[in-house]
């Protein structure tokens, strides 16, 4: 039985947020709760079991996500959502894990979870949301911010490579990976579907405003015209070549679903390897499916 | 309190670690005594010189390491340089015939010598010059019973090999016995002897 | 607190020649750990290798994760999909575990993770022993915390006293340590592993209320609150930020005061229960002898000599390193000379022993630096002086 919750408030995503902790803390014109209401979306057009679908966050903007979504739900440490998730989704496999942070966090400090959880296939959905800077700290440049662009710890413009999160997903072994902007709202809604009905590593990054720090330090105005900025240079390649798809400042974004395959994830590699080679000595791990009780 | 130090020693892959878990397992599990084991590990334990040791007591052993060794086994020359120095003066001498030249023998140490390897290599490998080694080291040192050893075998050696393992360590136990009987006709015939090299410990 | 039997598909029963490492491994499979997050480091690594060997035929997850920030933080999501869990490290591996395992106290997470601790700092001494890490067990995350820390002697010791580490951190939803090092580690001896029914094994404390009214952080009576597990309902929220029994974040000093207040009292207010030593002859002794982990079986050498000299002498092992047995001490220091105590570090512990008795007695410390342990006659002749 669900507990009943107050009864007036007919927010459409009351069954999926925790109303008791809004208002959020985001900024006017951010992109991470945009991004929430499409996986509330995609949760609610997939009959998602909400008991048996969990959200693990780690510090930062989009970290708070974990606190907002009213799922099993974990604010861990910077970084180290992934590895987290890993233990969560291999001790109850048959829990759906979505790991939601932002690029600081998840290519950042936490790079190297990102590409080995890749490379091992592990069935988790991690869902970045990338906004150019470390924004819960003030701004700061990250491993994502493009060339030239001003950040409080580039004030002079920044003149590090960035990462192209969907070529270094891909490159780790993510079999499932998109990027889409916070203007493409259905598209991402689609992609997180399509992801929550795939087994495997799916990576989906969005592109959202940073209308305080980013957008203010770079003076791009405010979150209406970064909206027009990824309305005009957006490009819709569905399987481009993620090597092509770097991303320079206030240049062109190529996005789309870039990678779809097929490829035993973690669990079901472990369970066919040791089954091969052990036999009936080995104990099945795990329910593979995602039934009901 | 009898305590009796035991160092096995070698190059890297003769098995010399393994001997002492042997011996180790034997006594402790089979033999009702307290057996500490302890190895080098790291860098220092592949190649070259390698070593392992072995404290056997009655009672419960509490200082880890060996200070000084009752027993040791010699199964290469680098080794042998290195180790018997701390051999004790009344302490028992074994080494491979075939791979240690011995200095000439100090003060009342006893020293036997069994070409383990090349015995091995009669059995049809060399890979079981170890247990040659245990079966003579168990015929002459008097520490561990053969049965002990043969019941610590079993998880220690791989099990398709278990019967090799256990002929050669039967092989080398032969010959530890007329080795013995070997030394006690020499101490029989000249028991005044200073330069009896061979005589029992106990 | 609900104690079963062990499950004897873990229990490998039976008399064995085993070294710390491998006699970890069997512990934890023995206590019911299912899930061993690691990554490889000397001299811990046999633990990892072992039970890498023994889970698929229990049934479970061994996973070697790219570093140790990653193990820890496995473990930590391992427990909230209701598994127990434990890894393995030494020095390096345990710096880098620190701020996930602050996480676990926050969290309230019963893990355990074991330090074979080899000579630091830093790289230090990779193949050789050391007891250099016992302050980093008790401060080492930042913040105000408390843990539990067992020192195992023994081979015998590391196996049962890692099924004492798994059943303290269920019982007091805490992350514990088992303190050993790389002797003790690397050193055989013979293991007894009982059958599984003479194993008792404390079974996490279920929430057994109704789905969906779980608070995380809500204390029973005993002061302990319940665990759940992800997937079933409760949609429940946990945070590494200062929080409330909901488990939603509180950023404010009363908060705070209320949470680290608990995370603290719940192992100091039961430090009784929890505590653990062994005493002998210290009734009517000059001298007592505090030691923990490898060096308390070299010290009692020193001991057996300082007695044929005519002193009188007694030793304390400190099986619970933390929390630290200060009444106890401060009982003994008012009847003793001297406490001597060696310690393979520069003078770690001793200062716990100099606090808790005051200026009753005098404290000294025998420190040695990691590689190897004390000569039993560096304790003698402390102890000599010490009797003066």
């Amino acid at each position: 039985m669900k507990k009943v919750e107050k009864r007036e408030p007919k927010n459409p995503m009351e069954n999926i947020l925790r109303m008791d902790r809004i208002p959020h803390i985001w900024c006017a014109g951010c992109g991470i709760g945009t991004v929430v209401t499409s996986f509330a979306e995609a949760i609610k057009k997939n009959k998602e079991d909400l008991d048996k679908l969990a959200v693990v966050s780690g510090i930062g903007c989009t970290g708070r996500v974990a606190g907002y979504v009213k799922l099993d739900s974990f604010h861990t440490t910077h970084g180290r959502a992934i590895p987290f998730a890993t233990g969560l989704k291999l001790a109850k496999p048959d829990t759906k894990v979505v790991v939601f942070s932002g690029d600081g966090d998840l290519s950042g400090i936490g790079g190297n979870h990102l590409i080995h959880a890749a490379r091992r296939n592990m069935d988790l959905l991690v869902i970045c949301v990338n906004n150019f800077n470390y924004a819960m700290t003030g701004g700061q440049v990250a491993s994502t911010t493009p060339l030239t662009a001003n950040a409080s710890t580039a004030p002079y413009g920044n003149y590090e490579y960035a990462f192209s999160l969907p070529y270094l997903a891909e490159a780790a072994g993510a079999t499932y990976v998109a990027r889409w902007t916070a203007l493409h709202l259905r598209r991402v809604t689609k992609s997180i579907q399509e992801a929550l009905n795939r087994k495997g590593f799916s990576f989906i990054e969005v592109i959202t405003p940073c209308v305080t720090l980013y957008a203010r330090r770079n003076r791009l105005g405010d979150g209406l015209n970064l909206l027009k900025y990824y309305y005009e240079q957006a490009e819709i390649i569905h399987g481009a070549d993620t090597r092509t798809v770097d991303i320079d400042y206030q240049g062109k974004l190529i996005v789309g679903k870039f990678v779809e395959k097929d490829k035993p994830d973690y669990l079901t590699a472990m369970n066919n390897h040791f089954t091969n080679v052990l036999g009936d000595d080995y104990q099945l791990y795990g329910r593979i499916n995602h039934e009901k009780d | 309190m009898k305590k009796t130090e035991i160092r096995f020693t070698g190059f890297g892959g003769q098995g010399i670690i393994r001997c002492a878990l042997i011996t180790g397992k034997a006594l402790a599990l089979f033999d009702n005594k307290h057996a500490t084991m302890n190895q080098a590990i790291g860098p220092e334990a592949r190649g070259s010189a390698c070593a392992s040791q072995l404290i056997v007591s009655d009672e419960r052993v509490l200082y880890p390491y060996i200070t000084s060794p009752d027993i040791l086994v010699s199964m290469s020359q680098e080794a042998y340089d290195k180790y018997e120095p701390e051999l004790g003066n009344k302490g028992i001498l074994i080494i491979d015939t075939d791979l240690v030249k011995p200095k000439s023998v100090r003060g009342k140490v006893n020293m036997y010598s069994i070409p383990s390897t090349r015995f091995a290599e009669e059995l049809g490998n060399r890979v079981f010059a170890n247990l040659v080694m245990l079966g003579f080291f168990t015929a002459v040192t008097n520490t561990v019973s053969t049965e002990a050893m043969k019941k610590a075998l079993p998880g220690l050696v791989p099990d398709r090999f278990l019967d090799r393992n256990i002929e050669a360590f039967d092989k080398g136990y032969k010959h530890g016995q007329k080795a013995l009987l070997k030394t006690k006709k020499a101490a029989a015939k000249k028991p005044a002897a200073p330069k009896a090299k061979q005589k029992l410990k106990k | 607190m609900k104690k079963v039997k062990a499950d004897p598909k873990g229990v490998l029963t039976g008399a064995h020649y085993l070294d710390g490492d491998y006699a970890i491994a069997e512990g934890g499979l023995a206590a019911g750990c299912r899930f061993f997050g690691g990554y490889p480091i000397t001299p811990s690594t046999e633990t990892a290798e072992h039970f890498a060997g023994r889970i698929p035929k229990v049934g479970g997850i061994f996973i070697q994760m790219e570093d140790e920030l990653a193990s820890m933080a496995s473990l930590i999501g391992a427990v909230w999909g209701g598994q127990k869990a434990m890894t393995v490290t030494s020095g390096p591996g345990f710096s880098l575990m620190m701020e996930n395992i602050g996480l676990a106290c926050m969290m309230e997470i019963p893990l355990v993770i074991a330090n074979v601790q080899r000579g630091g700092p830093s790289t230090g001494l990779p193949t050789l022993t050391g007891q250099q890490d016992m302050m980093q067990a008790k401060w080492g995350s930042h913040g105000d915390y408390e843990i539990i820390a067992l020192c195992p002697d023994s081979p015998q010791e590391c196996f049962d006293l890692t099924i004492d580490a798994f059943n303290l951190s269920e019982t007091y939803r805490v992350p514990v340590f088992v303190m050993t090092d790389e002797c003790v580690g690397h050193m055989h001896e013979k293991v007894i592993i009982p059958p599984a029914e003479e194993i008792d094994v404390v079974e996490r404390k279920w929430y057994t209320g109704p789905v969906g009214e779980y608070l995380p952080y809500k204390n029973d009576k005993d002061g302990i609150p319940f665990l759940a597990r992800v997937g079933e309902g409760h949609r429940f929220h946990t945070t590494g930020l200062t929080h409330d029994e909901r488990g939603y974040p509180v950023i404010n000093a009363e908060c705070q005061k209320v949470n680290v207040t608990h995370i603290i009292e719940k192992i100091r207010g039961n430090a009784d229960k929890i505590i653990r030593i062994e005493e002998n002859d210290t009734e009517g002794a000059e001298i007592v002898v505090i030691s923990y982990g490898i060096t308390s079986r070299v010290a009692v050498r020193a001991v057996q000599q300082a007695k044929k000299a005519g002193i009188k002498i007694g030793t304390l092992r400190l099986i619970t390193a933390w929390p630290f047995p200060e009444k106890r001490i401060k009982q003994l220091a008012k009847k003793v000379k001297a406490f001597v105590f060696p310690e393979i570090n520069y003078g770690q512990m001793v200062r716990e022993v100099e606090r808790a008795s005051g200026n009753s007695c005098k404290v000294v410390s025998v420190p040695h630096c990691g590689g190897w342990v004390h000569d039993p006659q560096d304790i003698l002749d402390a102890i000599k002086e010490a009797v003066k």
